[in-house]
């Protein structure tokens, strides 16, 4: 079954035709915020993931909260179903289109609308880049926190989705950490404001609730943002090691010893090579593994830190311990892994980014058994993580003009996921389920796990219009699945209804 | 008998969701002043107890829900860690279930994260008698809905907490206190502006007479900021923030007047709110005594872009918590709905809608 014919399968039939919607959305939108030629959809057939790839019916790309109300009241009332987009760098197919459904940008709305120094919030449009509101910022003496890799093009709206992360999530949390409220406009049209201007808010958590929730709930309109204060310092470590398994001890080393460092990064051997050849990050390019680990706070805080750091890094057997020795160079050692993804790509035609997170002491044994996997299907495996939370990023080199590569691909990656859960961790850290990992909800998940998502989600989408198909697997979809192996559920033996 | 006591639990909600019985969930009791009065058959959570698993090194320990909150930080203690977001007990018997079904955090609150911040995973006994399980022991993850984050601050309205996972941290290397003579006004201007920049606080509190900072983290570091700050070192920090501020043992709260918790935006100015105010979280909570009426306080929350929540005393068959826009609180009927489909959850416990 190939991946494209398994999502159309999962598009409605419409109740209303190209014209009349088109002629409908002309009403309230200049006719260049509506796309329907071929060429003009292309840019949005696929996301990050571009291994799925699917023309939409309609884009329109909203310069207003108002418009956006209006596209969504217009598809509500006709049954149209609407994936939101921010810039398409998500990796799970979050944004893939529908045949049958219109893409709604929202890349036009990309002011920054309050900076409040005072109490430390930025108010900003969806389609604001991640790494806009920093800059922006900066002058205040303030930074916005997640910094996932794609921080130059992603937008904030696409990081509320996924819930993102990056390097410096271990000690300052993810997106959901980091955001105080949003205004959302609903399914139907409705404009609700989720979250407050105060640390918490009245009732459910429904922030919570909506961050990560991969654009199934509603449409992220506005965002505030918090907002912390730049270190005094910032100074990276790296550590070079012949084993990845020492590397991974270091990092239960480094937490033991009472110290959450900024960022604690580790890369293995293709993914350095790849690193060094694509930024010349100064990386030792015989090691097996490094570590890169950073520390911020004050100036004596950091040179606390730093001592501690070597020492247990030295301790832990690394055959080489590297201090920046100043900030560009800090910056080049960064350089290098946060061009892993692009790096590695360079090695091969096509490669494909997994995102299982796993309780860190099990890393040794989720490596090798990667490798095992790896050698099986003959596809060679880059690996970079964000150690210090378990999250692993295993890339798949391959090349999709190969007859069925992309499908063993697709299956080696399928295993390594399952194999994370196995462990005790699960199938995404970061990058959302999208449509890529939806058979592998149906293992992480048991049935009324699954339902009991399905009745969140028709709490807030009654009809299926927002981003069907993704994220939540079917049941029908879970029951094909587990007939065709053994996908048996890890948690199938526990009490139960 | 203490330990795992799902299959009873299951067997009591199934049989409560048959006869459409509404049951009141308890533990400890110690926060059962919290929110509007209980109503129901007790279901009774105190045996169910345990910590299922504790690896330091994971930053992560999971328990069952009766687990006795002080044997959880009693466990985290002996290796160097923490629950960060400082939870109040409010009485001896205070459980973990308790303490995340309240969702409450104490002064630690604006610069480590609050109890839902911490929470990784749950399993959880649906109104349908069902038991799932959400997130898990893994610092990120994003397969499915953040159901577990949701179910902290629920009052119990949504499903029964069976186990939890939360993040730990490690116990600062150095914590010292400060007292300086400070108006609530002077206070506010300079909390806010410490918190601007990179200097470790870990709470600023004031009563309208004297403000106490906390500073936590390296040695060094705490020292620099020592001397940037001034004022004068706490003796006994530790019955300051645990007792007084933590357990509301503080002179503050035996005075007259209902209790009001209002969480504010953190420079909101000290004269907006009429009655004596003691000042935590940095300035982004406020406790006032008052018997102003509760719309007043609703009212003048909501406008600050803020919330209040009637914390002791007053009408408790009222609205204790801020009133929601029509469109949200019918999101949270569906919600409600879609855990507890007969509502025999801690009906009314929320809010009477719910
Ligand atoms: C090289 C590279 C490196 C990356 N590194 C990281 C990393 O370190 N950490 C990390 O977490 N991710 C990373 N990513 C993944 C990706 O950048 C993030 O998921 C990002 O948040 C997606 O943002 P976007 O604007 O591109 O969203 P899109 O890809 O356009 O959309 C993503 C999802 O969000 C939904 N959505 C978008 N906007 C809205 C909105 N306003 N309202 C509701 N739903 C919306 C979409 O429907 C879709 O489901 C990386 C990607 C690449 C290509």
């Amino acid at each position: 079954m190939s991946l494209h014919s398994q999502q159309q399968t999962d598009s409605a039939q419409l109740k209303v035709d190209k014209t009349t919607l088109l002629s409908a959305f002309g009403k309230f939108l200049p006719s260049e915020a509506i796309l329907f030629e071929n060429e003009d959809l292309h840019p949005y057939e696929c996301d990050g993931l571009s291994a799925y790839r699917q023309l939409p019916l309609i884009v329109v790309l909203p310069r207003t909260v108002d418009e956006v109300q209006q596209i969504m009241r217009l598809c509500h009332e006709h049954d149209v179903p609407v994936v939101a987009r921010g810039t398409g760098t998500g990796l799970s197919g979050g944004a893939l289109p529908l045949a049958k459904g219109v893409v709604l940008s929202l890349a036009r709305l990309k002011s920054i609308l309050e900076i409040d120094p005072v109490n430390r919030t930025a108010r900003v449009q969806p389609g604001v880049r991640n790494l806009a509101i920093s800059d922006a910022v900066k002058p205040d003496g303030l930074y916005y926190a997640p910094d996932p890799s794609s921080q130059i093009a992603c937008t904030i709206g696409g990081n509320i989705a996924e819930n993102s992360g990056g390097v410096h999530c271990l000690k300052y949390g993810l997106t959901v950490h980091n955001t105080l409220k949003l205004k959302v406009v609903t399914v139907e049209g409705e404009l609700i404001t989720i979250g407050s201007d105060a640390l918490d808010s009245p009732g459910y958590d429904l922030l919570a609730l909506m961050i990560g929730s991969e654009g199934m709930l509603g449409v992220v309109v506005e965002v505030t943002v918090k907002l912390l204060p730049l270190p005094e310092r910032a100074q990276v470590v790296l550590a070079a090691f012949d084993d990845v398994e020492k590397a991974g001890t270091a990092v239960g080393e480094i937490i033991a010893a009472g110290i959450i460092p900024a960022g604690l990064e580790m890369m293995d051997g293709p993914a350095i090579q790849a690193a060094e050849d694509f930024v010349h990050a100064g990386y030792p390019t015989d090691a097996a593994a490094i570590l890169l680990c950073e520390v911020d706070g004050s100036n004596q805080e950091v040179s606390e830190h730093i001592l501690a750091v070597r020492e247990l890094l030295q301790a832990s057997g690394a055959t080489e311990v590297r201090t920046a020795n100043d900030e560009a160079e800090r910056l080049r050692f960064w350089q290098g892994r946060k061009s892993a993804f692009p790096a590695v790509g360079r090695l091969s035609p096509d490669y494909y980014c997994m995102d299982g997170t796993i309780p860190r002491h099990r890393l040794p044994e989720v490596l090798k058994k990667t490798a095992e996997l790896s050698r099986t299907y003959n596809l060679p495996v880059a690996n970079v993580f964000h150690a210090g939370d378990g999250n692993m990023h295993p890339l798949i080199l391959y090349n999709a003009n190969n007859p069925g590569e992309l499908e063993r691909t697709e299956e080696l990656g399928g295993k390594i996921l399952e194999l994370c859960v196995s462990v005790g961790g699960t199938i995404t850290g970061e990058h959302g389920v999208g449509i890529e990992k939806i058979n592998q909800m149906c293992f992480q998940f048991k049935p009324e796990e699954l339902e009991q998502f399905r009745a969140v989600k028709r709490a807030f989408d009654p009809d299926e219009l927002l981003n069907p198909g993704k994220g939540i697997p079917t049941p029908k979809r879970c029951s094909e699945y587990r007939a065709l192996g053994s996908h048996q559920h890890p948690h199938d033996d526990e009490a139960s209804s | 008998m203490n330990g795992d006591q799902t299959k009873l639990l299951q067997e009591q909600v199934v049989s409560a969701a048959a006869e459409q019985q509404t049951l009141d969930i308890q533990a400890g009791n110690t926060k059962r002043f919290l929110g509007r009065s209980p109503q129901g058959e007790p279901l009774d959570l105190t045996t169910h107890q345990g910590i299922l698993s504790y690896e330091p090194k994971e930053l992560v320990i999971t328990a069952r829900s009766g687990t006795p909150l002080h044997e959880i930080e009693a466990a985290l203690a002996e290796k160097g860690q923490m629950l960060p977001f400082d939870p109040p007990h409010f009485g001896a018997h205070a459980t973990l279930g308790g303490t995340i079904a309240a969702g409450l955090s104490g002064p630690r609150r604006p610069y480590t994260g609050s109890a839902r911040d911490f929470v990784l995973g749950t399993r959880v006994l649906n109104g349908r008698g069902e038991i799932l399980r959400f997130g898990g022991e893994v610092m990120k993850n994003v397969a499915g809905y953040d159901v577990s984050r949701l179910m902290t601050g629920a009052m119990g309205t949504l499903g029964v907490i069976l186990d939890i996972s939360l993040k730990v941290l490690p116990i600062p290397a150095s914590e010292i206190t400060l007292a300086i003579t400070s108006s609530a006004e002077n206070a506010l201007k300079q909390f806010n502006a410490w918190s601007g920049k990179p200097i470790p606080l870990s709470a600023a509190v004031c009563d309208g007479e004297r403000a106490y900072i906390r500073l936590s983290g390296a040695t060094t570091s705490v020292e620099a900021a020592r001397h940037a700050i001034g004022g004068d070192m706490v003796d006994n920090s530790n019955t300051f923030w645990r007792k007084k501020m933590l357990e509301h043992q503080h002179a503050f709260f035996q005075g007259s007047g209902d209790l009001w918790r209002i969480s504010v935006p953190s420079s909101t100015p000290s004269d907006s709110f009429p009655d004596k105010c003691l000042i935590d979280w940095g300035g982004a909570l406020r406790w006032i005594r008052t018997d102003l009426q509760p719309q007043v306080l609703f009212q003048t929350a909501g406008e600050l872009g803020g919330h209040a929540t009637l914390f002791r005393g007053g009408d408790r068959q009222g609205q204790v918590f801020q009133p929601l826009p029509k469109t949200t609180m019918d999101l949270h009927q569906r919600l409600k709905l879609a855990f507890d489909p007969q509502r025999i959850f801690n009906p009314g416990r929320m809010y009477a809608e719910l």
